[in-house]
């Protein structure tokens, strides 16, 4: 699903260049559900960037479900990142002043789908994630945990390729943090690939594979055997 | 993204800043309501002045006295005199010819009393000017001869002194300048001519006027002779021959005139050249209007970018090209300045007919000055819209979702 080959990411402004990874080389495979963690500065937010299509490799090659990203034009990066990925953000990211079922209908918006089929599959993924009673209220109506459960629904929309979330429980407290993680273990027993970016050993506790980073390099990448289960 | 979508977002957009909004649309509006203001009160005056040198009558030519050193006809320097009129009219393609004088009348009928003027002229003019008699009768050129003391009344003196009906009035012995007159007809009804009525009038011959009203030096200068040619074609030749039987009789060279020459086309088109000006300059001033509207649409877009860079990183994160970007943007600022621009129009037709009433003109909206000005504010719109939409277009969707 995931493949890294030899990747770098070279951050130039002017003089100074940042090396955010060094020779990544990666394999994540359809169906599981890895976390990616590591101190800060250590490269897993341009991991993230990188495998979520917002960035491309400075060198080495990335291929995500088939297509190679590091030749992919802009536009082509737009399509992929709208079919292929499901963000989820740390602070969610949901449009103020819009209704739940339209935040989800969004990524459906995009890819061209009809009203009748956006509103049937904005449904069925809110009724996933629990929320299928509160579809027609604002954001700013819901709890932190309900907004994040929105957000996932609006990822899953356009059932992609993997889900791709970027410290989804930062900002939650430990029950919502507890029920997200446990949204994400059923979609991933559901057949979904997840890629987790977390500095919250607990989190990653979660998931089935762990992978640390530290100065761009994979320090260490490892399966969970003491995984928690929810 | 269909129209229908980005419409629906960029209304939802405009809904939720309301006042901003607004204070947006407001230099566009009022550069719109300016210039169809203007344009429809331009137009309505051009009508009105055309509608009026037009009823003065057909294939009409005038003369009146002037002088090169510019002291005018009047006083001792009197230059068109009534015998003016008799070269005149053995011109060829002359068909009427009808020297005109005016003097002010207190009119009189028992206790009935009406302010005009009266116009001294001969029976042509009712030819010229196409005046119809609707009860009674016109003068004849016997009674001009007799300097006769009778009267034709228009429509509103001939109510004014002798009630609706009217029907009595013939016959029957008015006062004017405490001078008895017998009315001998009324005029049909030929209503009024924007703020004018020109019903409001008396008409008698030439000569009691001259004897009984005129007096001292001036009272053989006479206002003006109307000429009407016997075709179109032969106004031009005309006016020629008028102009050198004139010299011929006032025994000047030419460069000496003291009488001007004139068809109704030289009176429409130097009117229409005065009202053309007025509204290129309003016009100008409107343009310069819109345009700061249009820097204010940028303004505010730009702020609205700036504010919405979270939400336009959270688009392009879960997909939206750069193209979809910027037409949302584009919208949204084509919406705020074509709906400044429609409510400019509503504003500027309100305002054309209230200014249209206090000056009693009528005002005309014509739909290509509508067009015209939605059109434009929908190119203002576009022209200053692209660069903010350019700039969230081109935004980088990391740092755009880093966006604080």
């Amino acid at each position: 699903m995931i493949q890294f080959g030899h990747v770098d990411k070279i951050y130039a402004s002017g003089e100074m260049r940042v090396h955010a990874l060094r020779d990544v080389t990666l394999h994540i495979d359809e169906r599981e559900f890895v976390s990616i963690m590591g101190p800060s500065g250590s490269g897993k937010s341009t991991m993230m960037n990188v495998i979520g299509c917002l960035d491309k490799p400075t060198s080495g090659t990335y291929v995500l479900d088939g297509i190679d990203i590091g030749s992919a034009s802009s536009k082509q990066l737009s399509v992929v990142r709208n079919q292929k990925i499901g963000f989820v953000f740390q602070n969610f990211n949901l449009l103020k002043r819009t209704s739940a079922i339209e935040n989800v209908e969004l990524p459906m918006l995009y890819a061209g789908k009809s009203r009748k089929e956006r509103r049937e599959r904005a449904e069925y993924c809110l009724e996933l994630v629990g929320l299928k009673d509160r579809m027609h209220h604002k954001p700013n109506e819901l709890s932190g945990g309900q907004q994040q459960r929105v957000a996932i629904a609006r990822a899953l929309s356009n059932d992609p390729a993997i889900i791709l979330a970027d410290e989804p429980t930062g900002n939650l407290d430990s029950v919502s943090s507890e029920e997200i993680m446990g949204i994400f273990k059923q979609l991933n027993d559901e057949g979904n690939t997840i890629v987790l970016v977390t500095h919250e050993p607990e989190i990653a506790a979660h998931t089935n594979r762990i992978i640390w980073f530290r100065d761009g390099k994979i320090e260490s990448d490892r399966l969970n055997t003491e995984r928690v289960f929810v | 993204m269909n129209m229908g979508e980005l419409l629906k977002l960029s209304f939802r957009s405009l809904q939720t800043n309301l006042l901003r909004s607004f204070l947006t649309m407001l230099g566009i509006m009022i550069g719109v309501a300016t210039v169809i203001a203007m344009i429809s009160i331009g137009q309505g005056t051009n009508d009105q002045v055309t509608s009026q040198i037009q009823s003065l009558g057909s294939n009409l030519i005038t003369v009146t006295a002037s002088s090169s050193s510019g002291q005018g006809g009047t006083g001792s320097d009197v230059t068109l005199k009534l015998a003016d009129a008799d070269p005149i009219s053995k011109i060829d393609t002359v068909k009427y010819v009808a020297p005109v004088m005016q003097a002010t009348g207190q009119f009189k009928n028992g206790a009935n009393l009406a302010s005009t003027s009266v116009i001294g002229t001969t029976p042509s003019y009712a030819d010229i000017k196409s005046w119809e008699t609707d009860i009674g009768r016109f003068f004849t050129e016997d009674e001009v001869t007799d300097k006769a003391k009778v009267v034709v009344l228009g429509a509103t003196t001939a109510e004014n002194l002798f009630g609706k009906a009217g029907f009595d009035a013939i016959g029957s012995i008015v006062k004017i300048n405490n001078i008895p007159f017998r009315v001998i007809g009324v005029l049909k009804s030929k209503g009024s001519s924007g703020s004018a009525d020109l019903d409001d009038t008396a008409i008698a011959p030439i000569t009691t006027v001259q004897s009984r009203f005129q007096s001292g030096s001036s009272r053989n200068a006479i206002r003006q002779i109307l000429v009407e040619a016997k075709s179109p074609n032969a106004i031009q030749s005309t006016m020629a021959l008028m102009e050198y039987t004139m010299r011929q009789s006032h025994k000047l060279g030419s460069g000496e005139d003291d009488f001007k020459v004139q068809s109704q086309e030289d009176v429409l088109s130097s009117a229409e050249s005065v009202t053309k000006t007025l509204t290129l300059f309003l016009g100008g001033v409107a343009a310069i209007s819109l345009l700061v509207g249009g820097i204010g649409i940028m303004n505010i877009m730009l702020v609205s970018v700036t504010e919405r860079t979270r939400e336009i990183g959270t688009r392009k994160a879960i997909g939206a090209k750069e193209g979809t970007i910027l037409s949302q943007f584009l919208v949204e600022s084509v919406t705020l300045a074509i709906l400044g621009g429609v409510i400019g129009v509503l504003l500027g037709f309100g305002g054309s007919k209230l200014v249209g009433n206090m000056m009693s003109i009528k005002t005309a909206i014509s739909l290509n000055s509508v067009l015209l000005a939605v059109g434009f504010s929908a190119c203002i719109g576009i022209v200053f819209g692209v660069f903010p939409a350019r700039k969230a277009a081109k935004l980088d969707p990391i740092e755009a979702l880093r966006y604080e």
